[in-house]
């Protein structure tokens, strides 16, 4: 497995189109520092009492996006161009035919290649973090307490387990589908629904089971918008987003919707901007982790079992 | 003389299809064994089966003493198949391909490198070894495939078509180097093709399959003489070939 791995990993770092990823990845690195660099000082000024600077680096959101909103909407697209090819190019090459007449068991084969596909997005994710964190402390010249140095690990975790769950899908596209164009449009169509349509999805699944039938009564508002937040949760970019969000901001004590709030939290929250320890945040999005680390699971395990029982021949 | 491969009643079924039915035969060391049949008759799925890449439904299978469904991995370590049109990993050259083959066998360094010289040499692609495989013409591409196999020193090689669509020299080559396989390293060969006076001059005994069932056995010889009405002298190869095959699907 080792063995296949190491192979695969070579072929990553030395393909094109890690270098064009990686040269985004970098461009992007530079735009988000310097957005938020550009405007962390009026942020900061909206603050009583500014704690925790550094990690606004990387959630203020400047005039186009943070890191934060950048990963969850196109962190799908390294998973997904990492992994589309991953068995069907095998097949197509009829190179899977003699991998598997080599003396390996056949579960290495996908996990080898999972677990390559892991290793490239923690290094891409891990360079991309630590090139905003050095450009950040040139520009600004805040140096990030231990604290926050905590918090940006728990964020990588979480942000590699949810490219890894596109890396994952892709590979499990990748078996089912013969064609390479098939399998990684059928991953972008995914993607773009997960992170686009399933607020509309979202929507119309409310209106559709708890109807608003009289806008006035709060009671049916909130319940029809608390149906539409949970059905959203489906998608791994909005159970992401929101996860990422609160371990970033230490303000935030609670992932749901601003309009759900109870006015005292939402008095409390406006008006007493304490920050949350780094557990307390954690506890407060854990069934959203464990829900997405559950996805990723799942999607390997799926691909798994599909590649052990589908036939090995190529014609 | 040990049978290298074992079958007794081997079957496989793909839903209601019966791709092999019923196969038993015997093949012993150091023989080179035509396997024939047409397009579909069921010699790949026996392959597979026989490499433990495919369960069978029925029947078992003994590939060097071994059960292919319970010890697939050291069957795959002393058994080389060259499937049909093999591949390769075009951006990387003959010499990597070979040492990833060697690293998957679990070969130590100072072996895997000996072994790839090895094997380039005696396929004659010593001196394109550095070249990406992209570049390689079919009939390089199909000896490097020879190549491979070298690289797990086996006591088994099974060929699928190892000279189709080669041009006559590199059929001629291919040819050679496979008795020279037989003669020098004492390979038992397994050998599927079409191209039957290719197994004329190497097999000492054929197999013939059609749909899914073994139809004839024995050496080219006696397979002549087994000819009912065979008035007009020994049969060739062919026209043993098309009574068994034609028999069932007049057309």
């Amino acid at each position: 497995m080792l063995k296949i791995c190491r192979k695969e990993l070579a072929d990553h770092f030395g393909s094109t189109r890690f270098l064009i990823l990686f040269g985004l990845i970098f461009m992007v690195a530079l735009v988000t520092t310097y957005m938020a660099a550009a405007n962390l000082r009026e942020t900061l000024e909206g603050m009583t009492k500014p704690s925790q600077v550094f990690l606004l680096l990387f959630t203020v959101p400047g005039k186009f996006f943070s890191l934060v909103q950048f990963i969850a909407f196109f962190g799908p697209l390294i998973g997904i161009i990492t992994g589309f090819d991953a068995i069907n190019r095998e097949r197509n090459n009829r190179t899977l035919t003699k991998l598997a007449s080599q003396p390996i068991y056949r579960d290495a084969i996908i996990n080898g290649k999972f677990l390559a596909g892991v290793l490239t997005i923690t290094v891409m994710l891990v360079s991309l973090v630590l090139l905003i964190a050095g450009m950040g402390l040139f520009t600004v010249g805040i140096v990030p307490g231990w604290e926050e140095v905590g918090r940006l690990l728990v964020y990588l975790l979480i942000s590699i387990a949810y490219v890894s769950f596109w890396l994952g899908l892709a590979i499990l596209f990748s078996i089912l589908f013969r064609s390479l164009a098939t399998s990684a449009l059928a991953a972008v169509a995914l993607w773009i629904f997960c992170s686009f349509f399933i607020g509309f999805a979202a929507d119309l699944a409310a209106d559709g089971v708890k109807p608003v039938k009289n806008p006035r009564d709060p009671e049916q508002v909130v319940a029809n918008r608390r149906l539409a937040d949970t059905v959203s949760l489906a998608s791994p970019v909005v159970l992401y987003s929101q996860s990422t969000s609160t371990i970033l901001d230490p303000f935030r004590r609670s992932r749901s919707n601003l309009v759900l709030l109870s006015p005292l939290e939402r008095f409390s929250l406006e008006r007493f901007q304490n920050p949350l320890p780094l557990d307390q945040s954690i506890l407060v999005v854990g069934p959203h982790l464990l829900l997405l680390a559950g996805l990723t699971l799942c999607c390997f395990a799926l691909s798994y079992l599909v590649f052990l029982r589908q036939e090995i021949r190529s014609s | 003389m040990a049978a290298v491969i074992k079958t007794e009643g081997l079957t496989r079924r793909y839903g209601r299809q019966t791709a092999v039915d019923a196969l038993s035969f015997e093949l012993g060391a150091g023989e080179v064994f035509g396997f024939l049949g047409p397009n579909g008759a069921g010699k790949t799925t026996t392959i597979l089966m026989l490499l433990g890449l495919t369960e069978p439904t029925s029947g078992r299978a003994e590939v060097l003493g071994l059960d292919p469904v319970r010890q697939p991995l050291q069957i795959k370590r002393q058994v080389g198949y060259l499937p049909e049109n093999v591949g390769f990993y075009d951006d990387l050259t003959a010499r990597e391909n070979l040492r990833y083959v060697a690293a998957l066998n679990e070969l130590p360094e100072a072996k895997s490198r000996a072994l790839t010289e090895e094997a380039l040499q005696t396929v004659g692609l010593a001196e394109a070894g550095d070249k990406l495989v992209g570049q390689y013409s079919r009939g390089m591409r199909q000896r490097l495939g020879i190549a491979e196999l070298l690289i797990k020193e086996p006591k088994l090689v099974i060929l699928d078509e190892p000279a189709l669509g080669l041009d006559p020299d590199g059929m001629n080559k291919m040819l050679d180097l496979i008795a020279a396989l037989n003669r020098e390293k004492g390979i038992t060969v397994l050998m599927c093709t079409h191209l039957l006076h290719h197994v004329e001059r190497l097999c000492g005994r054929v197999g013939i399959m059609s749909k899914g069932r073994l139809a004839a056995l024995g050496a080219i010889g006696e397979l002549a003489r087994q000819q009912p009405g065979g008035a007009s002298g020994p049969a060739s190869l062919e026209q043993i070939y098309l009574r068994y095959c034609q028999e069932e699907k007049p057309c």
